[in-house]
């Protein structure tokens, strides 16, 4: 049987993380009362206009300077044309023709095998960065067969992020989509929480065999974790390879991703080939961004985007910080890369560092395979954390010191865990856990067990 | 040179219009016949132009909040609301292929 090449690519909905939204100036917040952040542009009331913001084109430009891309001097707005209840306007303005960002790249690592012992860097490539806007949402009510529509999220700026089909399994797209994540989160462009449908993957799949062309892809939607994003590439890559080895044919179809049944199955409302009818934006003329040669002299600054301004002012990118914690405390790369993909785990072992002797190199194992374990079986967050940095250290310095053994201290970690505000040298005494130093003290002990042997 | 029935059927999908008629489908050839003229012009190596305002500057607004908050005045348009949700069908619903329409295009 030849064997099959799985090849999966990514379209990735980024929420911009901004006050206002992207050509109107009402409120963007999670969970409002319906319709109540909707102007009346976003409702598509007659003699309305687009008044771009700001915020959300400096949020784009940050994100293509993160994944190496060429900003696009010129970009141009169009509108795509599709009727849904949640799309008042009957089209979304977008960016199809010239987008404010393109070929980039982002690179990611992952465990090579099952056993995380070792990572791997891949690169995935960008082709595109655009703005464009967020629809509303629908509430399905079948029993009455309706549906309820609310506009708030209507008109919401988001970056379309594209990356091409470089990837050919779930983990690559999880792992690729996880660092995009922690990189849109360290720029504070958006904060890319799935769960609040701030970031919503596609994913477009399809398989071959070597030497022969592509084949047909379908595009799987409503995925709404990365974990549910690797199962849905792995369930649909499987079921293609076993439809064409049934002598079957795949359909160039849109699909959605069912997490109950971990399936994905074919979606109603999307049959056939949509015609988006694309045409210009006639209400927003070309958006034209600056860099420090071409900044003009004499034009209000407030209506300059200066690209080189922004540069010099992004923050340092996850790969960076990981760089940098392994140059800086000797660990290797990989427990860098458990540090960062953990919220506030790297901040917790630094902070721990500064307050301990134990060398850095040691205190990564009490980070990595106590505090980390412990939290996951708890399901709980590092700021949930029962144990503190400023506890941990504390028990680190009696096992420095030795006045304590490991085993001991594993001992008193567990104690620390139930939380009730004993510090460390507290429990080694109640528990009389002391590591005896005295020689005399010593020799009576073992005198006295040895007394008791003879006894038998 | 005419229109296709499938082209008509496509659009008239598409732009939800009803040609209605004969003279519906005639108003549209002439349209396009009118609009062909264009090609009559040699445009090679010429940016095609999209505006002729596409040199005037795209005003940026400041990130404000400074809109939102009429849901009453938004629903006043709602033929049917329920609480504060605007109603609409459960999902889109197809116009009838070309053999199931009352539609003087099928005669074509």
């Amino acid at each position: 049987l030849a064997p099959w090449i799985p090849v999966v690519g990514l379209e990735i909905h980024a929420q911009i993380s901004s006050n206002s939204k992207l050509f109107s100036g009402s409120q963007v917040q999670f969970a409002a009362p319906p319709n109540s952040l909707v102007s009346f542009f976003d409702a598509s009331l007659p003699g309305t206009l687009p008044v771009l913001n700001r915020r959300c084109v400096e949020a784009a430009v940050m994100t293509g300077l993160a994944l190496n891309c060429s900003i696009n001097k010129k970009s141009l707005f169009d509108r795509k044309h599709y009727f849904y209840a949640d799309l008042p306007a009957g089209y979304q303005i977008t960016q199809q023709r010239v987008p404010i960002a393109v070929n980039g790249s982002l690179s990611y690592s992952l465990y090579i095998d099952k056993k995380m012992s070792q990572m791997v860097t891949k690169t995935v490539r960008i082709k595109q960065i655009q703005l464009e806007q967020d629809s509303g949402k629908s509430l399905h009510d079948d029993t009455r067969c309706q549906t309820l529509v609310d506009l708030n999220r209507a008109g919401v700026g988001l970056m379309e992020v594209v990356m091409e089909p470089d990837m050919c399994c779930g983990e690559e797209a999880a792992a690729a989509v996880r660092e995009l994540q922690l990189i849109l989160q360290t720029l504070g462009s958006s904060q890319a929480v799935m769960a609040e449908g701030q970031l919503r993957v596609d994913a477009n799949v399809s398989v071959h065999h070597p030497g022969e062309p592509y084949g047909v892809r379908t595009e799987v939607k409503n995925i709404n974790s990365i974990r549910f994003l690797a199962k849905a590439v792995d369930y649909e890559i499987q079921r293609q390879i076993e439809e064409l080895e049934n002598g079957g044919t795949i359909l160039n179809e849109t699909r959605a991703f069912d997490s109950k049944l971990g399936c994905t199955v074919p979606m109603r409302d999307k049959e056939g080939k949509q015609d988006y009818r694309f045409m210009p934006e006639p209400n927003l003329p070309p958006l034209i961004l600056y860099d420090a040669k071409s900044l003009p002299a004499n034009m209000n600054h407030q209506q300059v985007i200066n690209i080189d301004w922004i540069h010099e002012r992004l923050p340092d990118l996850p790969s960076v910080k990981r760089e940098k914690l392994v140059e800086q405390y000797g660990i290797l790369p990989e427990h860098s890369f458990t540090l960062s993909n953990e919220d506030g785990l790297a901040e917790f072992f630094e902070s721990v560092v500064k307050q301990t002797q134990m060398k850095p190199k040691k205190v990564i194992g009490w980070i990595l395979n106590d505090l980390l374990s412990y939290l996951k079986q708890h399901s709980l967050t590092v700021k949930e954390s029962p144990v503190s940095s400023f506890l941990l250290a504390d028990l680190l310095n009696l096992l420095e010191k030795k006045e304590i053994s490991s085993t001991a201290a594993k001992q008193v970690f567990v104690e620390l865990w139930k939380g009730e505000g004993k510090t460390p040298l507290e429990i080694v005494k109640e528990q009389k856990l002391e590591l005896l130093q005295d020689q005399k003290e010593l020799e009576q002990i073992c005198q006295a067990v040895i007394d008791g042997q003879e006894n038998e | 040179q005419n229109v296709s029935v499938e082209v008509l059927d496509h659009l008239e999908h598409l732009a939800l219009v009803d040609f209605r008629d004969s003279e519906g489908v005639e108003r549209l050839q002439k349209a396009i016949q009118f609009a062909d003229q264009l090609h009559e012009v040699n445009t090679d190596g010429v940016e095609p132009m999209d505006s002729v305002l596409e040199d005037r500057c795209l005003y940026l607004r400041e990130d404000d909040v400074t809109e939102g908050n009429c849901t009453k005045e938004l629903l006043e348009n709602a033929r049917e609301k329920v609480e504060e949700y605007f109603v609409a069908p459960p999902g889109n619903i197809p116009l009838p292929k070309l053999e199931e329409r009352d539609t003087f295009l099928q005669g074509s």
